[in-house]
C-alpha cells in the first residue's frame, strides 16, 4: 500500500506526514508523532483509552483511520495544559485522586474535556451517562465522577 | 513508631502529574530506533494435535524471523511452575512458550514473526501454515475429572494435577453435635483480569555489554527477571527489567508468561529491539484467568446458629498448564481463609486441581481468598434462612471476639488482632439495617423486591512471612528490600523493592520517609520497577507492599537514624546515649540547643573528616533493609449492600452499598479509599455481570470489551465508606494492607443482598453472575414447584 500525505494541525501545530492509507489516528499520534500519551486498550472501541479530540469533537482514534484526519485539527493529552500550567479537569483529576495506574486517564480526561464543552453544568448522573465510553478497571469511577464535577465548577 | 506530620495525611499523589499530561512511560510508550515488532500466532482450537507448522511463506514475504515451537526447543525453556505445594501428589506439565505436538487451549501459541513494523508482522502472521488435528476439549472440570473424559496430557490421568488437603479441628464431633447440617453446591466463576493496559514487552539486546534491557508489564521485575534468565539461559546480572509505569495489573502481570521469554530471546538473536504488545483480545485469551471453583459445602451448626463445623470440597478449574502460582491460590490462599471471622472449631478442605483446555488460571485480585469469603458468606446466610434466625444474628453469634486475639484458627493461620463486631455493628448502622428490615415487609406487599445483604471478612496480606510461605511450597520467601540513601545535601533517594502500578506507593513511601527522618516530603524521592537500580525484591501484589515494602522502609530509615546518632554525638562532642533523635534533629538530653540536623549529618557523613565522622565508622548515610515479617496481617470489616430487584425484568439496581474496613493504621486515607472503591466495583461485578465463558469445544466467547462485561460508570452504585483502626502488633508501621479487600468483601454482599429480595419466594441460592436470565429462571422454577 502506497504511503498518502496528509496535513494536520495537532495541539495547535502544524504537522505533514506520509502514512499507509491502513493505519490508525491512534498508531499514527503514538509513532509517527511520539505523542504517546494517547493510549491503546482494546480492538474494538470499547475502552476509550484512545480518545482524543479531532475538529473539536471527541473521537475514539482507534476507530479512526490517520488519513480520515488529513486537513483536520486535533487535540491531544499533551495539548491540554498551557504555558506549565494544568488544564482545570487535569487538575482535579490530580486533586481529587481520580486515577490510580493511569492508562485510562489521558482518555477519560479528554472526554470529560468535550463533555464540559457540550454542558458546562452536568449533573452527576450526566456525567456517569457521558463517561459510559471509557473504561476505568483501578477507581470504581467514584473519584472520576467527583473530579469531574469538581472542574466544571471550577471551569464556570 | 510515632505518627507524626504526614503519617495520615491526604496527600495528593506525586504519580499523578506525570500520568495527566501523558507524560507516564508505559511499555508501549518506550519507543527505541530500529525497533521490530513480534506477532504470535495463536491456536484457534481448544485441543489439537499440531500436524505442521510450515513459516516459509511469512519469511518470503520479509518477515525477519519466523520460529515454531520446535525452533525454540533447547533455546527457550519451559515457563517454569513456581508454586509446587507439597503433599498433593502434583503434576506439572510442561508449559512451553510455543506449542509443540499439541495445543491446549484458544489462544496457546504456536509461532511468532517477527517484521519491522506492527502492520507487516501481522501481514506475515497470517502467512504461517498451521496443520491441526482436532481432538476432543475439556473446559469443565467436573466433566475433566470424569473417567471418559479427554485427557490433555497422557500421563496426568483425569487429568488431576493435584489433590490438596487441609484439616483442622475434631469435624466427626462437629456433624454428631450438629443440630442441623446444610449441604450447598457454589460456583465461583471464572473472571478476566481486565486491567486497560494489555500485556507486553520490549527486549533490548546489546551485544557490546552482552546485557538486555527488558521494558515490560511487570508487578514483579525481579521475579520476571529471574524466571528470564531460568527461560532463555542469559544469565541473570546480564537483563535489566523495567516496569516503572504499569497500567493496572490484577494479578494477571505477576506471572511468567513465554511471550516476554520469546521476544527476549529474539532481540539476542536478532541483535535489535524487538517489541510485543498483546492485542485485546489476545490478553482474554491468553493472559491468565481467576477464581473458577465449584465448591460443595457441608456446614455444621447447633440452633441457636453457631457454626460447628465445615467440610469443603472444591474442584478448581486450572486451564491447561500450570501458571507461575496457579496451585497455590485454590489451596492455601484458599483453605487458609475458611475460618473467616468466625470461631469455627473444626474444618476440612479438599481442592482437587484440575486440567482443562483453557486459559491458564492463576491469581486474580483476591486469589483464593475471594472464593473462601463467598462460600462463608453464602453459607451464614443459608444457615439463617434454614433456621429462621436474621443473617446479622448469626453472624454475631459467631464471630471472634476482640478479646480472643491473637485467635488461631483450625486452618494453620494465627490472626494477629481484630475487633469484628465493632466494624460490624458500624456497618450495619450505617447502611440503616433494622430499618430496612421494618420497611422491607411493606415493600413486598406492595409487589417490590427489596434485598439487603452482609458480609464480613477477614482477609490474609501482607504476605508473608518467609519461613511460612516456603513451607507451602511457594518459590522464594516474600520478605521485601528497602535502600533508604540520603544524599550529601540531606536530599532522600528511596528505593523500594514492590512495584506499585496504581496503589500509590511512590506517595506513601514518601510519606513514611519524611515523616521518619523529618525531611520534607518534596525532598523524598521513591524509586521503583527498574532492577537496574533497586534492591531484589519482591514487588507488588496481595495486598502486600505496604506492610511489607514499607515495613522493610521503616526499618532502613531506623537504621540511618542510628547511624546519625552516632554521627551527631560526634558533632556535639556527647556521649551516644545522651544524644535525643526528633525526626530531623538531634540534641543532647537537657540541652536542647546543643544540636545538629539530619541535613548536616548527611553531609558530614560523606565529607568524613576528624570532626566530622567518629574514628572507625564507615562514610556515607544510606541503610538496605531486608524485612521479613514475622506473621502475615489480617485485614477485615464489614460490607452491607442493600439492591432492589426488578420484578418484572429482573435487573439489579444497588440502592445502598456501605463498607465499613479495618486495615490497620491508614498512612494515606485517600489512597486507601481509592484502592476499595475500585475493589469493590471489580467485586460487584463478580456478582452482577462478569464472567468468563467458553462455549463446550472451548472457543472463548467473552473475547472482546464488547462481550466481557467491564461495567463503566454509568452501571455502577456511589460507594460509602468508613473505618475501624486496629493497628497490627507485628507490623512496624501498624498497617495492614488494603489491595483486595473490595473484591473479597463485596461480590457475597452483593449476592446475598439479591437472594433477600427473593428470598419470601423460597429461593436460597442462584449462582453468579445474577443477571435478569438467572434470576428470572430460579423465580420460574419456584413457580413450577408452587
Amino acid at each position: 500500500m502506497s504511503a498518502r500525505v496528509i496535513n494536520l494541525i495537532v495541539n495547535g501545530r502544524k504537522v505533514s506526514c506520509a502514512v499507509e492509507p491502513r493505519k490508525l489516528l491512534v498508531n499514527f499520534i503514538r509513532q509517527d508523532l511520539g505523542l504517546t500519551g494517547t493510549h491503546w486498550g482494546c480492538d474494538t472501541g470499547n475502552c476509550g483509552a484512545c480518545t482524543v479530540l479531532l475538529n473539536g469533537k471527541s473521537v475514539k482514534s482507534c476507530n479512526v483511520l490517520a488519513v480520515q484526519a488529513d486537513g483536520g485539527e486535533i487535540i491531544t493529552i499533551e495539548g491540554l495544559s498551557k504555558n506549565g500550567e494544568l488544564h482545570p479537569i487535569q487538575q482535579a483529576f490530580w486533586n481529587n485522586h481520580g486515577l490510580q495506574c493511569g492508562f485510562c486517564t489521558p482518555g477519560f480526561i479528554m472526554q470529560a474535556y468535550w463533555l464540559l464543552k457540550q454542558n458546562p453544568n452536568p449533573t452527576k448522573e450526566e456525567v456517569r451517562e457521558m463517561l459510559a465510553g471509557n473504561i476505568c478497571r483501578c477507581t470504581g469511577y467514584q473519584n472520576i465522577i467527583k473530579a469531574v464535577l469538581d472542574a466544571a465548577e471550577k471551569m464556570r | 513508631m510515632a505518627v507524626t506530620a504526614l503519617f495520615g495525611a491526604r496527600v495528593r499523589r506525586r504519580e499523578d502529574p506525570r500520568l495527566i499530561t501523558g507524560k507516564g512511560k508505559f511499555t508501549d510508550d518506550i519507543q527505541i530506533p530500529g525497533t521490530t515488532y513480534a506477532v504470535f500466532v495463536r491456536s484457534p482450537y481448544a485441543h489439537a494435535r499440531l500436524k505442521r507448522v510450515s513459516v516459509s511463506k511469512a519469511l518470503e514475504a520479509g518477515a525477519i524471523a519466523a520460529l515454531t515451537g520446535k525452533d525454540l526447543e533447547g533455546k527457550v525453556g519451559a515457563v517454569p511452575c513456581a508454586w509446587v505445594i507439597p503433599n498433593a501428589d502434583i503434576k506439572i506439565p510442561a508449559y512451553r512458550p510455543l506449542a509443540v505436538d499439541k495445543v491446549r487451549y484458544v489462544g496457546d501459541p504456536v509461532a511468532v514473526v517477527v517484521a519491522e513494523t506492527p502492520e507487516k508482522a501481522h501481514d506475515c502472521a497470517k502467512l504461517v501454515e498451521v496443520e491441526y488435528e482436532p481432538l476432543p476439549a475439556v473446559v469443565n472440570q467436573e466433566e475433566a475429572v470424569a473417567e471418559n473424559a479427554a485427557l490433555l496430557y497422557d500421563d496426568v490421568p483425569r487429568n488431576t494435577a493435584f489433590t490438596w488437603k487441609l484439616e483442622g479441628g475434631d469435624l466427626e464431633r462437629a456433624f454428631k453435635e450438629a443440630d442441623i447440617v446444610i449441604e450447598q453446591r457454589l460456583v465461583n466463576h471464572r473472571l478476566q483480569p481486565a486491567a486497560m493496559e494489555t500485556r507486553g514487552v520490549l527486549a533490548s539486546y546489546d551485544p557490546s555489554t552482552e546485557t538486555v534491557t527488558v521494558w515490560m508489564t511487570s508487578q514483579n521485575p525481579h521475579i520476571h527477571r529471574f524466571l528470564l534468565s531460568v527461560m532463555t539461559g542469559i544469565p541473570e546480572h546480564k537483563i535489566r527489567v523495567i516496569a516503572t509505569d504499569v497500567g493496572g495489573g490484577f494479578g494477571s502481570k505477576i506471572h511468567a508468561y513465554g511471550a516476554e521469554a520469546v521476544v527476549t530471546y529474539l532481540s539476542k538473536m536478532l541483535g535489535r529491539p524487538v517489541k510485543w504488545m498483546e492485542t485485546r483480545r489476545e490478553n482474554f485469551m491468553a493472559t491468565i484467568h481467576g477464581r473458577d471453583h465449584v465448591q460443595y459445602v457441608k456446614l455444621a451448626a447447633k440452633k441457636n446458629g453457631k457454626v460447628l463445623g465445615l467440610e469443603v470440597k472444591s474442584y478448581a478449574n486450572l486451564g491447561a498448564y500450570l501458571s507461575t502460582a496457579a496451585p497455590g491460590i485454590p489451596t492455601w490462599l484458599f483453605g487458609l481463609m475458611l475460618s473467616g471471622p468466625y470461631k469455627i472449631p473444626a474444618i476440612r478442605c479438599e481442592v482437587v486441581g484440575v486440567l482443562t483446555n483453557t486459559a491458564p488460571v492463576d491469581a486474580y485480585r483476591g486469589a483464593g481468598r475471594p472464593e473462601a469469603t463467598y462460600l462463608l458468606e453464602r453459607m451464614m446466610d443459608i444457615l439463617a434462612s434454614r433456621l429462621g434466625m436474621d443473617p446479622a444474628e448469626v453472624r454475631r453469634v459467631n464471630f471472634v471476639r476482640r478479646e480472643e486475639f491473637p485467635y488461631q484458627t483450625p486452618v494453620v493461620v494465627m490472626y494477629d488482632s481484630g475487633d469484628y463486631l465493632t466494624a460490624f455493628n458500624k456497618a450495619l448502622e450505617k447502611a440503616g439495617y433494622n430499618e430496612f428490615r421494618k420497611q422491607q415487609g411493606e415493600h413486598r406487599k406492595k409487589g417490590r423486591l427489596l434485598g439487603i445483604g452482609i458480609s464480613s471478612y477477614v482477609e490474609i496480606c501482607g504476605l508473608g512471612p518467609s519461613r511460612a510461605v516456603r513451607s507451602t511450597g511457594f518459590g522464594l520467601g516474600l520478605w521485601e528490600s528497602a535502600t533508604v540513601r540520603v544524599h550529601p545535601s540531606g536530599k532522600v533517594t528511596v528505593y523500594t523493592g514492590g512495584n506499585p502500578h496504581g496503589q500509590g506507593e511512590e506517595t506513601t513511601f514518601a510519606q513514611i520517609v519524611a515523616d521518619q527522618l523529618g525531611v520534607s516530603f518534596e525532598d523524598v524521592e521513591v524509586i521503583h520497577g527498574d532492577t537496574g537500580m533497586i534492591p531484589f525484591g519482591m514487588g507488588t501484589y496481595g495486598s502486600r507492599t505496604t506492610p511489607v515494602a514499607g515495613g522493610a522502609i521503616a526499618k532502613a530509615c531506623e537504621r540511618i537514624i542510628e547511624k546519625g546518632r552516632k554521627i551527631a554525638a560526634h558533632i556535639l562532642e556527647a556521649s551516644e546515649k545522651d544524644v535525643e533523635y526528633r525526626p530531623g534533629v538531634y540534641s543532647v538530653k537537657g540541652l536542647p540547643d546543643k544540636k545538629v540536623t539530619i541535613q548536616q549529618v548527611a553531609l558530614a557523613s560523606y565529607a568524613a573528616g576528624a570532626n566530622e565522622l567518629p574514628q572507625g565508622l564507615e562514610p556515607g548515610l544510606e541503610a538496605t533493609a531486608f524485612y521479613d515479617p514475622e506473621n502475615f496481617t489480617f485485614p477485615f470489616g464489614t460490607h452491607v449492600c442493600a439492591v432492589e430487584v426488578d420484578p418484572e425484568t429482573y435487573t439489579v439496581k444497588i440502592l445502598k452499598y456501605v463498607a465499613v474496613d479495618d486495615c490497620g493504621k491508614r498512612i494515606n486515607p485517600m489512597i486507601v479509599e481509592g484502592q476499595i472503591h475500585g475493589g469493590i466495583i471489580q467485586g460487584i461485578a463478580q456478582a452482577l455481570w462478569e464472567q468468563a465463558l467458553y462455549d463446550e469445544n472451548g472457543n472463548l466467547l467473552t473475547g472482546t470489551l464488547a462481550d466481557y462485561a467491564v461495567p463503566t460508570s454509568a452501571d455502577v452504585p456511589e460507594i460509602e465508606l468508613d473505618e475501624t483502626v486496629t493497628p497490627s502488633p507485628h507490623n512496624p508501621l501498624g498497617v495492614k494492607g488494603v489491595g483486595e479487600t473490595g473484591t473479597i468483601a463485596a461480590t457475597p454482599a452483593v449476592v446475598n443482598a439479591v437472594i433477600d429480595a427473593l428470598s419470601h419466594l423460597g429461593i436460597t441460592h442462584i449462582d453468579m453472575p445474577l443477571t435478569p436470565s438467572r434470576i428470572w429462571e430460579a423465580v420460574e422454577k419456584t413457580k413450577s414447584k408452587r
